[in-house]
This record gives C-alpha cells, structure tokens and sequence, in this order.
C-alpha cells in the first residue's frame, strides 16, 4: 500500500470510530495512571462491562497530564459529548456505568469537564478551568486521545503527513523550516535546533548519527515519559524528519531503563513503522534510508549529558569529554551525529505538519514555541503542562496548579531540577523563559517545575540536590568530584546544627571554582540550587549557622519535641504511639518526652488531640518542662464526657 | 553457564556496543552478575573482565549480589522528598533491618533507593516488583509489605 492509501484508511477507521454505535471509554493508563491503581479500575470497567453485555470499545490512553486526578476515565456515548471523569475508583465503577451508559444520568459530580463538541449541563468544557485554559499542547497534542499502540490512530490525526511534506522539500529547506520556527532544544541547554542540524548537515558521510536523549534523569521530570508513552509516533516521526534533513542514515533512542512502558511502546512503534515502510530502506519510495535501534540507560544521570550518553550507547562508561569537538564533527564511533530531547522531537513533527511561522507564532522572541512543565511537590494539581513560553510564572503556580496544597503558603518552586534554582515569591512574575529564567539565577531546564511550601527547610533542599549531583558525578574530573564532596560535607554539617561563621563564603567560592572549571553540565551547574538558595534564603543559612535555629521546623538534629506541661491532659495516646517508647506518663500524669531516645518522627504532634494541643515542635529554643512526669493541672479544655477523652 | 546464556549472547554481534545490553540481559535472567556470568560475557565479546567491571560497576542498575526475592524501590527523588519520602525509606529500614544496596538475611527483600521515577506527580512513590505504588505514607508502606 502506498502511504495515501494508508492514511485513507486510517482516516475512515478514525471517522468509523468516532461515529460508533458503540459506547467508547478511554481510560489513562501511563505509568502515573496505572501507580493510582487504573488497572484495577479497567478490571472493574470490563467486569461490568461484560456483566451487564454491553458491548463498548475500551481503549488504554496516555497521560492528559491531569495527574493529580488520576485515574482518569472518558466515557463517550454514540452521538455525545466525551466526557472526562476523574478520580474513578473501582468501587465508582458500577455506578458509573449504570448511571451514564443505562440510565443517561452523566454524573455531573464525578465529571471533571467535556471534551470536543457540544456541551453537557452542569459539567463545564475542560479547556475552560483553569488547568487547561492557558495550555496549548502541541508535543502532547495525541496524549490521551489515541491509543499509542495503533499506528493508524497517529496517522489518522496528521501523523507521518510532516515527513511527508518534509520529503517534498530539500534537507537545506527542511534545516530552515526549523530554523524559522526559532525552536530551541527542549532538553534542558536550549540550544537552537535548526543550528545544530546545520553542523550535521555541513558534515561529511556516509554515516552519520541522530539519536533521541530519552534519558530523562531529572529528578521531577516526566514529560518525556508521557510523550514516549503516549504518543510515541511523534518522537519518531521528528527523528526520520531530522534524519533526512542533515542526511542521517543510522539512529538511536537512548531511553532510561527506568521506563520499561515507554521502551515497550517505543518497540512497538518501530515494528508498526517497518510494517508500513516508513523506516529501513527508501522510505515512502524515495531514496531516504534510516534506521532506528533503542538502547536503554543503566541507570546513570550523567548519560543525560551528550557525550557521556554517546559513550554508554559504546558500551562504555558514562564519562563527558571535552567539547570541541562537537558531535557534529565528532560523535558516536567518531562519525558525524546529533542529539535532540524528546520532546524536541516531537515539536519538530508538530512543526513540520503545520508549518514555523504558526509554531513561532507562540512565545516570546527568543524563546518561541511552547514548553512542558511537569508540577510536583507541594501543589494542590500535580502533572504536566504545555504553554507558550512567556507565560507568567505565578500563572502556572496558582492558575494552572491551583497553588498550595493544604492551604499552606507559597515558598519557592526550583525550576530546572538538579541544574536549576529555588525561585521565591517575589519572582512569580517572571515571564518563564530561557532569558529570563537565566537572569533570575535559574534556568527552564528540562521543565520540572517542583514546589516547596512554607515547611520545606531550604538549606535542606539545597542540600538534598547537591548530594543528588555528588552522587551521580562520574568522577572524572576534580571540581566536580572533590568540589562537590566539599560542599555537601559543608552543607550536612549546617543542617545538622554544626554550621561555622565563613561556611556561607565558602560554599559561595567553591561554587564560582566548580561552575568555570567543570569538565560538563552536571558538575557546571550542580552548585544552581546552593547559589539561588543563598541569594533568596541567606537568612535561612544564617539561622541554621548562627543560631542552630532551623526556620521551616524541618532539619532533624535542630528540632525539638516538648510536651506542655500547661496543656498536657495525660490521656496517653502519645505514649502508646511513640514509636521508639521515649515518652514517659501515666493516666492523668503530665507526659515527658525523652530527649535522648527522641527520634523526632513528629507522631506525637500528629496524634495529640487537637482540643489538647499539648505538643509543639520548636527549633532554635527551649522550653522548660518536668524532668519526669508530674500530675496534671491544667484545666480539662470544656467537654462534659470525661471518659472520652481516653481512646 | 555458558548454555544459560547462549540465547542472549546469540543476539548479539560480537562488539563492545553489545556489552550493555548483554548485561542488563544476564541481569534480568539471573538476578545480578555473577563473577561467572561476567568471564563468559568476556570471552564472548573479546573484551577483558576488568574491563567489564569497569563499565557495569559505572551504571547503578547492576548489581554483584544475589538480591532477595522481591525487590523493594523506594523513589528519593525531587518531588518524592519534598512530599516526606526519606521518612518512609527510614523506616523501611528500620523495619527490614537493611540499607539501601543491601538484602535482607532470609533474602527475602533488596532495599534500593532509586532517583526518580518519573511518577512525580503522585509522589511519595514506592515500587515492588515493577508495581508502582503511589502517594505513600510510612504506614502505608508497612501495610505493603506486610503482605509479603
């Protein structure tokens, strides 16, 4: 079959689909999907399914980046408005199911919003809340509306009509379309595509390399596992459009092992696109040959880095090396090669099915297009977003992720994981862009975006994500090796309490060493996340120093338990929950932590009942309390029924 | 040794590219890399066994020793700890008796700390066997593996 022959009948199965007689339900089963229990849920969707013999079509989807509200089940009825319900349960299902498919109740109140065409009362359209108002998915255009294991499904929604178009076209046209379209790697260093594939085209052959870094190894960051789990056809198809554009013949996607779903689709994928011709040999019957193989990482951050990914797919240690020579001139075995990020790739796709100026038509003038962000920590709609660059910081913080959860108050969000920085507050106006970012002391990065609230010890974070970089540094050369090992000795001995005067100057000139004279990224920029803390938080290092006082009550050995004696009823239930039995008391005795065998675990706080208040956690402070317990007498805070306030 | 691992090794040309793949192969059949595992990969791929050392004690997935029977992850990355998962992998410890790397005595459970999962957004993550285990909380964990 030709390819019009095959999109034509991609095309009428998609149009069948849609018009079915059949009640579809799609169900969001990516790794974040299944980790909140949609197999489970899919069990119970088929079980009454079968159980009450209505015949409906059941489709495994990727992730629509609602993670917070996971498991995500779409139900659309022959003829309706799809409708998105979130949180589904197993339990819900019967219910559900009854309801909408016989009894046409739709469920206003487990609906999230509707989807297409049409509308449904009491049920508001999903691209009109605030979560998905600002977004403009164009990487992540098919996750969660086809199933990624059905080529057809891809095709049928414009799929392969990029490299299409891109065949009619020559390499140098190709190389300036993305050039036009300003798009700049979306892996993390934002280097301008079109320039890259420029050196690979200039390069001479016959062989030369394109490889996909699926490596993701930030911690925070999960916007290529969707893309490749969702919709792994578009990464690909950006790769055959950059192999033929820079003469490419051989490629490979380097996927972290940590993903085996995103390995398996990947395969798939490729065996699908060999069925159709559209990988191997004279490609859509012209003379474009390309070839792709899946390596799959070994667990080693540093091979995020493109020549130490390079060496791992050598089978050899992940070690960077000196740049120049650039992969271009220099990459794989040798030969002339180039690396672009997921999600790059699949703009590249994007891009060529339209066209640059619509894709430069978004953004801001050096920073065009639109990016992902995957939203974790402390925020109330966890998961991943796509919106044009530019966008307001806070706008993602408070409208898009619906701010703290629990209430809590805003602190800092570290954009740009182990690389970036702990933006505060007083930046939730900055416009979210490579420039911008940058001047802030931060950088996009790969796009995590994690958030910290008001209990969150920064010093601690700090600390966290230079002992993350110290233990994946490959060793190879000493600012990063040695000068990482200086600084996390220095930061562990300020959160636990042992901080001197001069350990500030210090960490700030080991940073200033380690940034200039790193043989890589990693160790380039692992001191990010000290530096911005110290510029936005010093006065929480200077407590943590000066005062052994930890200010987000979070540091361990800074921390203390009391138990007030002015409060304390004696009712024991701390006693009984004391993990390691270090609270001493009896029935109406006033109770005394041991501060020796005191493990902190904070249970005691937790358990107190609430009209007693009796513990409390400080830092920096002591209080005076009995060495040993004592009786109450403090008055029982109003209840009638003595009996219970014993449980 | 060599018969257990023919049907990997036949996959594979001879070249050095083979060797990480015919390691995490060998791996996934024989539940780490023996010393012998290692001298027929060797042999096969022309390649020294310092050498092969050298390369697959670089990257954290492979391990030199016979792991428990089911294998415990608990995920320690960015959004995992800022949600408290370094309490949880406390008292996971506490309770095996076992650090991150390490096997229990009755090789029932390997404890390992893993980076990130990529399953942030419904941090804290722990996983045992491959089933992901999300939004968990220190009893929670306890209940989970319990049931093992």
């Amino acid at each position: 079959m030709t390819f019009a022959e095959i999109r034509k009948k991609a095309v009428a199965e998609w149009e069948a689909l849609q018009s079915s007689s059949k009640p579809r339900i799609l169900v969001g089963a990516a790794t974040c999907g299944l980790a909140a229990g949609a197999e489970d849920v899919l069990a119970a969707i088929n079980e009454e399914l079968a159980g009450r013999g209505i015949d409906a079509l059941v489709t495994r989807v990727g992730c629509i980046g609602m993670c917070y509200a996971e498991p995500i089940v779409d139900i659309i009825k022959p003829g309706r408005t799809r409708i998105t319900y979130a949180s589904i349960t197993p339990e819900l299902v019967p219910q559900l199911i009854e309801d909408y498919l016989v009894n046409d109740n739709p469920r206003p109140d487990l609906a999230m919003g509707t989807i297409g065409e049409g509308t449904v009362e009491g049920i508001p359209r999903l691209e009109d809340l605030p979560i998905f108002k600002p977004q403009v998915r164009i990487s992540l255009r098919n996750c969660g509306h086809i199933d990624p294991e059905e080529i057809d499904q891809y095709i049928a929604n414009g799929g392969y009509s990029g490299l299409e178009r891109a065949l009619s076209m020559t390499p140098r046209e190709v190389v300036d379309e993305i050039s036009r379209s300003g798009l700049r790697g979306r892996g993390g260093a934002g280097a301008s595509t079109g320039f890259k594939w420029e050196r690979l085209l200039e390069a001479p052959g016959p062989d030369k390399y394109m490889i996909c870094n699926a490596d993701e190894g930030d911690p925070g960051a999960f916007m290529d596992r969707s893309l490749l789990e969702g919709d792994p056809h578009a990464v690909l198809e950006g790769m055959l459009i950059g192999a033929y554009a820079t003469g490419a013949n051989h490629g490979y996607v380097y996927c972290r092992a940590e993903y085996p779903l995103a390995i398996q689709r990947l395969e798939k994928a490729l065996r699908q696109m060999e069925e159709y011709g559209l990988i191997g040999e004279n490609i859509f019957g012209s003379e474009f040959s390309f070839e792709i193989a899946v390596k799959e990482g070994a667990g080693a951050f540093v091979c995020g880095e493109e020549t130490a990914l390079m060496m791992s797919i050598e089978g050899r240690r992940g070690m960077p090396r000196p740049r120049p020579p650039f992969p271009a001139q220099s990459g794989l075995w040798g030969r002339p090669s180039n690396i672009n990020n997921v999600e790059t790739w699949a703009n590249v796709s994007a891009i060529l099915q339209r066209d640059a100026d619509w894709y430069a038509s978004y953004g801001t003038e050096t920073s065009k297009g639109t990016k992902t962000f995957a939203l974790a920590g402390k925020i109330s709609r966890t998961g991943l977003i796509e919106v044009p660059m530019g966008i307001r910081l806070g706008d993602i913080i408070e409208e898009i992720g619906g701010g703290i959860v629990g209430g809590k108050r805003f602190k800092a969000v570290q954009t740009g994981g182990p690389s970036g920085g702990c933006l505060p507050a007083s930046m939730l106006d900055l416009q979210v862009d490579y420039e911008s970012l940058a001047q802030a002391g931060s950088i996009v990065g790969s796009g995590g975006m994690v958030v910290a609230d008001e209990d969150t010890c920064m010093v601690e974070l700090a600390r966290f994500f230079l002992a993350f970089c110290q233990h994946e540094s490959c060793g190879k050369c000493v600012p990063c090796r040695v000068g990482t090992r200086q600084m996390l000795t220095i930061l562990e001995r300020i959160v636990h309490g042992q901080g001197q005067p001069g350990d500030i100057e210090l960490l700030e000139r080991l940073s200033e060493t380690i940034r200039s004279t790193s043989l890589c990224a990693l160790g380039g920029t692992a001191p990010n996340p000290v530096l911005t803390t110290l510029r936005y938080f010093r006065e929480e290092f200077e407590a943590h120093i000066n005062e052994k006082r930890c200010p987000a009550l979070s540091c361990t050995d800074l921390i203390t338990f009391y138990i007030l004696p002015d409060k304390c009823q004696g009712c024991g239930i701390c006693h009984r929950n004391c993990p390691v039995e270090a609270i001493a008391g009896d029935r109406r005795m006033v109770h005394v932590i041991d501060q020796e065998k005191c493990i902190k675990c904070g249970t005691c706080l937790d358990v107190c009942p609430e009209r007693f208040g009796a513990v409390v956690k400080v830092s920096g402070e002591e209080i005076q309390v009995p060495s040993e317990p004592v009786p109450v007498t403090a008055p029982r805070p109003g209840r009638e029924d003595a009996a219970s306030d014993e449980v | 040794m060599r018969e257990r691992l023919r049907p990997i090794l036949e996959g594979h040309r001879g070249h050095r590219e083979a060797l990480i793949p015919v390691l995490q192969k060998t791996q996934a059949e024989l539940g780490y890399l023996s010393e012998e595992a290692i001298s027929e990969i060797a042999h096969f791929l022309g390649l020294s066994k310092s050498d092969i050392y050298g390369v697959a004690s670089f990257y954290a997935q492979f391990r030199f020793q016979r792991p428990g029977e089911h294998e415990v992850k608990v995920c320690q990355g960015t959004a995992c700890h800022v949600r408290g998962s370094a309490r949880i992998l406390e008292e996971i410890q506490r309770d095996l008796g076992v650090s991150p790397g390490q096997t229990t005595a009755d090789y029932k459970f390997s404890l390992e700390r893993v980076a990130c999962v990529g399953c942030c957004a419904l941090a804290p993550v722990m996983i045992v066997d491959g089933t992901v285990h999300a939004k968990m909380t220190v009893s929670q964990s306890k209940k989970i593996l319990a049931q093992y």
